[in-house]
């Protein structure tokens, strides 16, 4: 083999492997900063050898053990360094032969799932826990996180740099958080992996092409999570949101690059196994027989609009109920206002318009393009032209997207018209 | 993207043998750990082909022709396929050398196809907007 394909190749080993190697080093040597470190010279050594004698039979076997011997070589100069210590009249009463059979032992899973925990910590700003989670997790280079997120590289860098000096620094332990913090934490992991995913999602409209790659890494990341931690209905209500939301992908753009609104899109394009996969999950988490959080909830919604084989065939009913509950669970202006329109669609406008007219009143909203929009809309169905003119020209004023400008003044001068 | 890791036909596997609970393991260790890199899309093993029928059009425009299974040529037919979702073809390729062989006894044979992206067809936006109101009008007719 040429040696750049060597080298192509130990990438792909490297990006099956590495999460893998990370999280077994972590949970050794209690520090993902270190861990990373000492992955990366197994890699080095397996750049060079493998470029002379060819790559292995079990590459990943071979990766994990010369990693785990840099680890055991590590720990071993701390423990003479701390014997050092000792000697100067330090009191290191805690420091034990570590159990190199145990550590050799651990099931892959919990690993991963701790590495997931602890790049995701919330000692970290959200900008640093996606950084980290996409470097260690995903196996990207920073050069590849830079490019999906449309900043410098060197910015990149510095993020993940400090990231791992704060979790040093803090002493995040790597483990599994206790019982009673669990919720909170793991909220903290599917709030970092839909956040990657939110990032790619809404600017994959217009010529951008590269930042699907964080939804793909994103939809990834949130499948090892269903697979490590398959007891909790969120994740698998994230994932299957991730799924859905995937599956239309081709038919969010117009072939001239204009956005298509949900109810516009040509069904076919859907990507329909990408729906079964979201399906299934949301299968999964009924099965668990647990409360529906928020990811389940907006998960359902997004199954109802995906079970309609036409737009008209939308069981809005249903979708008005699952809005109710996921204004109870998460109660936000923006939910109400989906939920306005979820309810007009079921039982007509004047029951939407009743919820927008209570949102006039919130701060948050004044400047929602939205709002306005959706009230157009209301009125315009209730005939009062006159009204809805307004409102159309209102939303156009704060919207600041081109396109969608365009659009609410034609709006606004149809009803004039009329 | 997406490849496709074909598991080809064999003797055995046409006389519908399931394998033996070691095959089974194996393959299940492998779908597990490409599950847990998040990289399995969907795995599925076929029927022989005694059960299936095949259709083709030998005249241009023509009537299509209905052949009843088994077919010969093992070979050439396919047992089960797994889809996978990587980033590269040379990830795909090491998973592909991770699956078990198939069906043991030597027999066993992977092919490794990369799935077509719709850009990949066209970039012409006239042609994809073609193509898009032919498959709406396909459904329309469905529905």
């Amino acid at each position: 083999m040429e040696e750049s394909a060597v080298h192509r190749t130990i990438d792909g080993i490297w990006r099956i492997e590495s999460a893998k190697i990370i999280a077994a080093l972590a949970r050794i040597v209690r520090d993902v900063g270190i861990a990373e470190d000492l992955a990366q010279d197994a890699l080095l050594i397996a750049l060079e050898r493998w470029t002379d004698e060819g790559i292995p039979e079990n590459p990943g076997a071979w990766l994990m053990t010369t990693a785990k011997r840099r680890a055991f070589d590590h720990l071993r100069r701390s423990k003479v360094r701390d014997r050092k210590y000792e000697e100067l009249g330090r009191e290191i009463d805690s420091q034990q032969e570590p159990d190199w059979d145990e550590a050799l032992d651990d099931p892959v899973g919990d690993d991963l799932l701790r590495l997931i925990f602890t790049t995701c910590h919330p000692v970290l700003s959200s900008e640093a826990r996606v950084a980290l989670t996409l470097r260690l997790l995903g196996g990207l280079t920073t050069e590849e996180i830079a490019s999906a997120y449309l900043v410098p590289e060197p910015t990149v860098a510095q993020r993940i740099v400090r990231a791992k000096r704060t979790l040093t620094a803090v002493r995040v332990p790597f483990e599994l958080p206790p019982k009673d913090e669990l919720p909170a934490r793991l909220s903290s992991v599917l709030e970092v992996i839909y956040l990657m995913f939110n990032e790619g999602y809404a600017s994959s409209t217009g010529e951008n092409w590269i930042r699907p790659v964080l939804c793909q890494e994103a939809l990834r990341l949130g499948r090892i999570l269903a697979e490590i931690a398959p007891d909790e209905p969120e994740v698998h209500g994230l994932v299957a949101l991730m799924e859905i939301q995937s599956s239309r992908f081709r038919a969010r753009v117009s072939p001239s690059g204009e956005p298509i609104l949900l109810m516009d899109q040509n069904r076919a394009l859907w990507d329909h196994l990408l729906i079964r996969r979201g399906l299934t999950a949301i299968e999964r988490a009924e099965r668990l027989g647990r409360a529906f959080g928020p990811y389940l909830i907006q998960a359902s919604i997004a199954a109802c609009h995906a079970r309609a084989h036409t737009a008209a065939e939308t069981d809005w009913v249903r979708i008005s109920a699952l809005y109710e509950a996921l204004s109870q669970v998460a109660p936000s202006p923006v939910v109400e206002l989906n939920r306005a329109v979820a309810l007009s669609m079921a039982f007509g406008p004047e029951v939407g318009l009743e919820i927008v007219d209570a949102l006039l009143q919130e701060p948050s909203m004044k400047n929602y393009h939205l709002l306005p929009s959706v009230r157009g809309d209301f009125l315009m169905k209730l005939g009062r032209k006159q009204e809805a003119c307004l409102e159309f020209k209102r939303a156009a004023t704060l919207s600041r997207n081109e396109k969608e400008r365009d659009l609410l003044l034609r709006r606004a001068s149809d009803c004039a018209a009329e | 993207m997406r490849f496709m890791l074909v598991v080809k036909a064999t003797k055995s596997s046409e006389a519908g043998i399931i394998p033996n609970q070691e095959h089974f393991d194996a393959m299940r260790k492998f779908n597990d750990e490409l599950a847990r890199a998040g990289a399995l899309i969907a795995a599925q093993g076929l029927h022989p082909s005694s059960n299936a029928i095949r259709i083709s059009y030998p005249e241009p425009g023509g009537k299509p022709k209905v052949v009843d299974g088994p077919f010969t040529e093992a070979k050439e037919l396919i047992a089960g396929f797994t889809l996978i979702e990587v980033k590269s073809r040379e990830e795909a390729i090491q998973w592909a050398m991770r699956m078990p062989d198939p069906h043991g006894f030597g027999e066993g044979e992977i092919e490794l196809r990369q799935v077509y992206e719709v850009a990949e067809f066209t970039q012409d936006p006239e042609a994809i907007a073609r193509e898009t109101e032919m498959i709406e009008r396909v459904k329309r007719k469905l529905t």
